[in-house]
């Protein structure tokens, strides 16, 4: 096969892959302005009517809150114990120091079932606790802290150790070089890990339902309960719809600030 | 009293002993190079004057004060490093002042000196530049002013030139050497560069396997080598030893001679009082520019380099023609008889 022709079957198929992946995403979104309740095709006509109806359902709402915040909390401490993690496996070798990095990245690439069942139980019956928002928060963080750990470790293997040894040859104690030298130049590799981080905390669905218990609803778990009532179905478009538009900027910031880095995490849960 | 003191330093990397029972003394206000194959042991020892490395056993001190145990932000010593380390996300004049800064000068007092350090490395008006904007050359003055405005005893280079090319590091060489002039501060440099630390130090440490072989003024290793190693390592030497000297010499031991103290004479030339004339055959001549290399094989064994500079006159023979019958001329005096056993002669870096 000559070389034109490669590159045009290779097109092709890119064409078709992004096809299969962005056509349906496209349909979720104009059937957010379906007038039909059961999104025949093509629509018969467009309303803003679903949007104003999910704009006032406060399960929707409710659910959207909880999602942030417990993005945001397993964010937060995803990047705290990750940073630390990768700073402690750094240039320290020592007995395990493989395996220790193994069990962290771990989680990532554990089925959810698995780790939610586990989890589940470990709540439940180890720790005698009540299933709820800070059982999902620190579910979440088993596998929030593998994107920042991937990102700083990645980040300080690129780190010329003689940076560190540097400042601290020109008086700088530990902490001064960290807050002067390291954490400016982990700054935007925490910034991508945090991003995707919050990118998979929010739409998590498989562990959250093992570990939400029966009062607490994130935005995932909420349209999964509502896409098969008829009433509620449209609504969930426009919700789904939002979604997309959603997560779209964190990854694109993601991978805007560390082209690289990002690719060995996201995807992988 | 000495800057910097070493006792019995030593330093394992695992089953490797890289510094071995090492005594050092290096005087205040000296330029004194640690010179050596890689793997020799001198940046180690350099490490262990800054605190990056900690010695098995042994200890180090500056001044009178014993720092062994104390970490590098706790020394009176500044390095530059073989990468330069100039902090990427900082400007140049943040980069110089940083020392300063981290010991609490006030913010107007640090960019002053700050800007006296650069102009002492000619980079006057570089101050708001970023790193990567800057040579090779230039980043090595930075990394030079920044260790400088702290005022240290004792300043310590790591290779600093090393990846510099030939010109501009043969113009830092003459700087480097009017710098630590100007400032009267301790130089310790370390290179692998014979050349580098002959033209610019007060005294060399010759290092080999962990070990100094001599400290000595430039002259004195170039003249009198205390070993065999030295006088191969520091310039070119011919060795003559063994069955060859007993040949030659008439006594037997170890001897080394400098190409430049060889004369090509013609056949049969006899020698003159305190001389030696040694029959050969050219084998090859090499054109070097400034000088010219004959390689002679002598009828009693053994070949040597003669290094002859090319000057212009024309009175002496030329030495273009191979397989021509000569006479090595050369004088007693410049003979090195050399210690240090019998170890073979190993290519200078």
């Amino acid at each position: 096969m000559n070389d034109g022709r490669l590159k045009a079957v290779l097109r092709a198929l890119t064409g078709v892959v992004l096809l299969v992946v962005y056509v349906p995403l496209l349909l979720v979104m104009v059937n957010s302005f379906n007038v039909d309740r059961t999104f025949t095709w093509p629509p018969p006509r467009l309303t803003l009517h679903w949007w104003n109806v999910a704009a006032h359902s406060s399960g929707a709402r409710h659910a959207l809150l909880v999602s942030v915040e417990v993005a945001l909390l397993a964010t937060a401490i995803a990047l705290t114990l990750g940073t630390l993690a990768g700073l402690a496996l750094r240039r320290t070798r020592f007995f395990g120091r493989n395996v220790v990095s193994l069990l962290i990245i771990l989680p990532i690439a554990l089925p959810g079932i698995v780790t939610g069942i586990a989890l589940n139980n470990a709540f439940r019956t180890m720790l005698g606790l009540e299933l709820g928002f800070l059982t999902i928060v620190v579910a979440h963080a088993t596998f929030c802290i593998v994107t920042v750990f991937n990102n700083v470790q990645a980040r300080l293997q690129r780190l010329a150790p003689s940076l560190e040894q540097a400042s601290a040859d020109l008086g700088a104690g530990p902490f001064t070089t960290f807050r002067l030298v390291t954490f400016p130049m982990l700054r935007s590799a925490l910034l991508a890990g945090g991003l995707l981080a919050f990118g998979l905390s929010f739409d998590e669905i498989v562990v959250t339902t093992f570990t939400a218990g029966p009062t607490e609803q994130t935005l995932p778990i909420w349209i999964f309960q509502n896409l098969f009532r008829p009433n509620q179905a449209p609504v969930v478009n426009v919700v789904a719809a939002v979604l997309v538009l959603l997560s779209a900027i964190p990854i694109y910031l993601a991978q805007r600030l560390s082209g690289d880095v990002v690719s060995g995490a996201a995807g992988a849960h | 009293m000495a800057a910097v003191t070493t006792r019995g330093l030593t330093k394992d990397f695992g089953e490797v002993r890289a510094v071995d029972d090492l005594d050092l003394e290096i005087a205040d206000g000296e330029f004194f190079s640690m010179l050596g194959p890689s793997g020799s042991g001198k940046t180690t020892v350099l490490r262990m004057v800054a605190g990056f490395e900690r010695p098995t056993s042994g200890s180090v001190l500056l001044g009178d004060q014993d720092v062994t145990a104390l970490p590098p932000h706790r020394r009176d010593v500044n390095t530059v490093f073989q990468d330069y380390a100039i902090f990427p996300h900082m400007d140049v004049i943040t980069n110089v002042e940083y020392g300063l800064r981290v010991k609490g000068v006030d913010r107007r007092d640090r960019r002053r000196r700050a800007e006296e350090a650069l102009s002492a490395v000619r980079l006057e008006g570089y101050g708001r530049r970023r790193p990567h904007q800057l040579s090779g050359g230039q980043r090595q003055r930075v990394a030079l002013a920044r260790a400088l405005v702290n005022r240290p005893k004792v300043l310590l280079l790591d290779e600093p030139l090393g990846a510099l090319d030939l010109k501009l590091r043969q113009e830092m060489q003459l700087e480097l050497k009017q710098i630590q002039r100007d400032v009267g501060i301790t130089f310790v440099f370390v290179t692998h560069d014979q050349e580098e630390a002959l033209s610019m130090s007060d005294r060399v440490a010759v290092f080999r396997d962990g070990r100094v072989e001599q400290v000595a003024t430039p002259i004195e290793l170039y003249e009198r080598p205390a070993s065999s190693f030295v006088a191969g390592f520091v310039g070119i030497s011919n060795r003559i030893s063994g069955e060859t000297a007993r040949q030659l010499l008439g006594t037997s031991g170890d001897y080394a001679v400098r190409p430049e103290r060889l004369r090509v004479a013609p056949a049969g030339t006899s020698a003159s009082p305190g001389e030696l004339s040694l029959p050969g055959k050219v084998r090859e001549v090499v054109y070097l520019g400034p000088t010219t290399h004959a390689i002679v094989e002598l009828h009693g064994g053994g070949t040597l380099t003669i290094s002859r500079p090319n000057t212009g006159a024309t009175a002496e023979p030329p030495l273009e023609a191979a397989d021509r019958l000569v006479a090595v001329v050369l004088h007693r005096d410049s003979l090195i008889a050399l210690s240090g056993g019998t170890e073979e002669t190993e290519e200078t870096a």
